[in-house]
């Protein structure tokens, strides 16, 4: 088991044939991943060959589901369009929707996000590596051959640090491994993640990766508190960073009291999440719940 | 910054007075002088809390505007250097609101906050009065409509005799929130005149940098650059993510997350070596290749505080042998401009190639350690040593 993503997967790309995403479709395809195709308007009608498979490319994103069967799309198209092309996956009731895209003006996302409101479909991201069920599936850029299948359900808002605690607890394996993006708004946050790990019998322990901004981690932790009966562990990432100061992710900024990473450790060990300082402490806290399970 | 603010509330039409920008006490008097009559004078630096911090003069003549100037301009408000004072004529409100627009993170949307008990900090009021202080959530599709723009004035009830005019300049405030992709645009006060005029005599905005690189190439001029650290600018002009910090280990990573963890793991590391912390954030993002090694360690190198560096990379897409080349690259450029020792921790992708090619290069400044624990030590140590 695993979630949101499983080897039935039928993944189609979105900016298949742009410089990011035939890259990275030829990894995905790499990766064992069932990609069953691509859409671009401009070159419908077309094959494009990437990880040595045949593609198809397709004018829509609804057409493209009709011919394959898709129930994931990969978004690798540019910031200034990826609200269109959001919208235009969402209309086509694609289930999943994964946006790897950086950059997408906040304003978009939250029309995309407010949009999804009633619809059918779950939208990862955007600015994130995606989601990988090892062994059976990959949407986005998350390197297949960090770690294999195992007990573990990690959901991290950096992409860098998924990689890093994967490798880290890559003895135990993962059921699924999500990243859900550093944006001050995505689509799927670190509570739906934690619910939809809860509800997995393949998910034995949740690791839960957060960074400074914003209070999705004290709301999470409010969540687990109520919800969550699986061990949960907890890393947040900028304890050191000076206030107003935007840290890469357009969303990592601490104004103020709030958002700080020591408020979101406090609030999590409340939650009685144990919470590690850095990366290797929080795998160690890890590794000692799953040798006692 | 106030008068950038107010130049965004003028272009969408919102009532505001410009008043005159002057970086000497001689452009402070000149501008009071045209103007006549009772002026302002106000730092301009992005700061709250001006005013308590003497930043912001009422001027009865000419003369004292400019000596009002003379004291301001150079003074420290929140550690930032004032280089600029805002002159405005004289208009005491007779009564004084709170409107502001922001992104609402915790809801996905965007909020209208709007209080008639404003001219002090919001944020004091929510404390002692909240019932005055009315949040009202905002469509992210909709909008703000005229309907809307009327629910938010009565919501918060505005004086009847203003209504008309606030929910003009309500709305006028959403153009300029979504059409400058605004992440906050506060009017605080939003002042009643003499007369029942509403003005916006004091506003923050705030713009979306994603957007701002996507369709507003115009939003530049409001990066102020003299005022950016040196170093900071330097980054900037290269395309690098960088932020200065007070400290000596020098900071190279990639990806947001892995780098702030990284300045965490020094700082903790530092504490059993004489207190040494994080010089700085620079991510270096996917391609780590020569040129974007050799220019972030161009920077970091530049910081005379900086005594060590720490490069921790691991390899997702990127491989570790390009890095480990790209450090390579990076140091044949820098030559002997490069005097600091390097710990680098390479892992993930061709970590194998990677810590091959850095060992041939042998080289004397760079020591590898396996793991990032391990080389955020080592990196805290040589820099305490140092």
């Amino acid at each position: 088991m695993s979630i949101y993503l499983n080897s039935d997967s039928k993944i189609i790309v979105q900016g298949m044939t742009g410089g990011m995403g035939a890259k990275h479709t030829t990894l995905m395809v790499e990766s064992g991943a069932n990609i069953v195709g691509g859409v671009n308007a401009r070159k419908a009608g077309t094959t494009v060959e990437l990880g040595g498979k045949e593609l198809p490319v397709f004018g829509t994103v609804e057409e493209a589901m009709k011919e394959t069967g898709a129930n994931v799309s990969v978004a690798f198209v540019p910031p200034a369009f990826t609200k269109d092309a959001a919208i235009e996956a969402i209309d086509a009731e694609i289930p999943l929707l994964v946006v790897i895209t950086e950059g997408v003006p906040v304003l978009d996302t939250a029309e995309v996000v407010q949009y999804l409101e009633g619809k059918s479909t779950r939208m990862i991201g955007p600015n994130c590596p995606g989601i990988i069920t090892p062994e059976e599936s990959l949407a986005g850029i998350t390197p297949h051959t960090i770690a294999g299948k195992g007990p573990i359900g990690l959901v991290s808002k950096s992409g860098t640090l998924t990689y890093q605690m994967m490798y880290e607890l890559k003895d135990f394996g993962f059921t699924t491994a999500i990243g859900i993006g550093g944006d001050p708004i995505i689509g799927t946050t670190h509570i739906d993640a934690l619910e939809a790990f809860e509800n997995d019998p393949e998910t034995k322990a949740i690791v839960m990766i957060g960074e400074i901004g914003g209070d999705a981690e004290e709301r999470a932790a409010a969540y687990i508190k109520d919800n969550v009966t699986k061990p949960v562990v907890g890393y947040v990432a900028g304890f050191t960073a000076p206030e107003g100061k935007t840290m890469g992710h357009a969303g990592a900024i601490v104004s103020g009291s709030s958002g700080t990473a020591q408020a979101k450790k406090e609030a999590l060990e409340a939650a009685g999440v144990k919470v590690g300082k850095t990366p290797s402490e929080t795998a160690a806290l890890m590794r000692e719940i799953l040798q006692a399970l | 910054m106030e008068f950038q603010a107010k130049e965004l509330f003028a272009k969408h039409g919102v009532a505001t007075t410009l008043g005159v920008v002057a970086e000497t006490p001689e452009a402070a008097r000149a501008a009071a002088e045209e103007m006549g009559g009772v002026t302002v004078v106000k730092a301009q630096v992005k700061a709250g809390g001006r005013g308590k911090a003497g930043g912001v003069k009422i001027a009865k003549t000419a003369d004292e505007a400019e000596s009002y100037a003379r004291d301001i301009i150079g003074m420290e408000i929140k550690g930032l250097r004032v280089n600029r004072v805002l002159v405005t004529p004289a208009t005491p409100p007779v009564e004084e609101y709170y409107f502001s627009f922001l992104l609402d993170r915790s809801n996905r949307s965007h909020l209208c906050i709007a209080s008639v008990e404003g001219g002090v900090e919001i944020e004091e009021v929510a404390k002692t009065n909240p019932e005055a202080v009315r949040q009202i959530r905002i469509d992210a599709i909709e909008g703000v409509t005229p309907e809307k723009a009327a629910a938010i004035v009565d919501e918060a009830k505005f004086p009847a005799e203003l209504r008309d005019q606030a929910i003009e300049m309500v709305q006028k405030l959403w153009k300029v929130y979504v059409e400058e992709d605004a992440t906050l645009v506060e009017v605080n006060p939003l002042a009643r005149l003499e007369g029942d005029k509403l003005e916006a005599l004091d506003g923050k905005v705030s713009l979306d940098d994603n957007a701002s690189e996507v369709r507003h190439p115009d939003h530049e001029q409001f990066e102020i650059r003299e005022e950016a650290d040196p170093l900071e600018a330097k980054a900037k002009d290269k395309g690098l993510n960088y932020v200065k910090l007070d400290g000596e280990v020098g900071i190279i990573g990639n990806g947001a997350g892995l780098v702030m963890s990284t300045l965490d793991v020094v700082a903790y590391a530092g504490e059993a070596h004489g207190g040494v912390k994080p010089a700085n954030f620079l991510d270096i993002g996917g391609g780590a290749n020569a040129q974007v090694m050799a220019d972030g360690l161009d920077v970091i190198l530049n910081d005379e505080q900086v005594k060590s560096v720490f490069v921790n990379v691991f390899g997702g897409i990127t491989a570790c042998d390009e890095v480990a080349n790209g450090i390579k690259g990076a140091l044949e450029i820098l030559g002997d401009s490069a005097t600091k020792p390097l710990v680098v921790r390479l892992d993930g992708n061709n970590v194998d190639k990677g810590r091959a090619i850095l060992d041939e290069l042998n080289h004397p400044l760079v020591t590898q350690v396996d793991t990032m624990d391990g080389a955020a030590d080592k990196a805290a140590e040589l820099a305490h040593q140092a």
